[in-house]
């Protein structure tokens, strides 16, 4: 799947976007930041803070609960701070 | 009443025009609330925002907070711009322009777009700070989780 990143999330991991390939036993997204976390040091600062990380399946909001099995794209960004 | 327009844009906007378009050859408005949001200098120690956003994600979700106050008050024209991009103080970011039959909805609708715009759409906003020294993200504040929350509460 695609993962994509925003903000200061994209800023400590270092790129914009990257195919990954996480192991089977990654379900949902909580699951997914935490192996994302254990990839390097600016994931690791990234997903330091996991709870205010939100994410995006496939442009739409998710929760961490939320099942990754049929993601194409996952995003994760720091909350919005739009309008 | 006509699909909503909604445009994420880097391009500046006149909100003037906009309201303009929004009524042109109708007869059966009663009511255009106007909302733009604008860049603060923060006493002259900004320079720009950067507003970064997620491409797709973000007219989907405006697309979404529009239909919603469609499907809450009976509106009978809305516009909604959000700009990304380097954006200088005094210059608009946001634009939320609601026309209805009475005040009342248009004033309630314009502020919910908005309390959902902040909390919902994917936009994120970088300073560059005037001084030079680097500029931090600009931080998502409880008030605006709490504003959205309250039409949860409220309805009916």
């Amino acid at each position: 799947m695609r993962a994509v990143y925003f903000a200061s999330v994209r800023e400590r991991i270092g790129v914009t976007e990257e195919d990954i390939d996480p192991p089977a036993e990654v379900a949902t997204v909580a699951q997914l930041i935490d192996w994302l976390a254990g990839r390097g040091e600016g994931y690791a600062a990234a997903f330091a803070n996991s709870k205010t990380i939100r994410a995006a399946i496939d442009k739409a909001h998710a929760r961490p609960d939320s099942p990754i099995s049929a993601a194409r794209e996952v995003a994760f960004f720091p909350p919005m701070t739009g309008g | 009443m006509p699909a909503p327009e909604v445009r994420v844009t880097s391009e500046p906007f006149d909100a003037a025009r906009e309201e303009a378009l929004l009524i042109e050859g109708r007869r059966d408005i009663g009511a255009l609330v106007s909302f733009t949001g604008l860049c603060r200098d923060e006493a002259g120690t900004l320079d720009a925002l950067e507003l970064e956003h997620y491409p797709g994600m973000a007219e989907q979700e405006i697309a979404a907070v529009a239909g919603e106050a469609l499907a809450r008050w009976p509106l009978q024209g809305l516009t909604i711009i959000h700009r990304y991009g380097l954006i200088r103080p005094g210059e608009k970011i946001v634009l939320v322009v609601v026309a209805a039959s009475h005040r009342g909805e248009a004033f309630q609708a314009a502020e919910f777009l908005m309390d959902f715009l902040k909390t919902r759409a994917p936009f994120w906003k970088k300073e560059h700070r005037a001084d030079g020294r680097p500029g931090d993200w600009v931080e998502a504040k409880a008030c605006d989780d709490e504003a959205a929350d309250r039409w949860s509460q409220n309805r009916s």
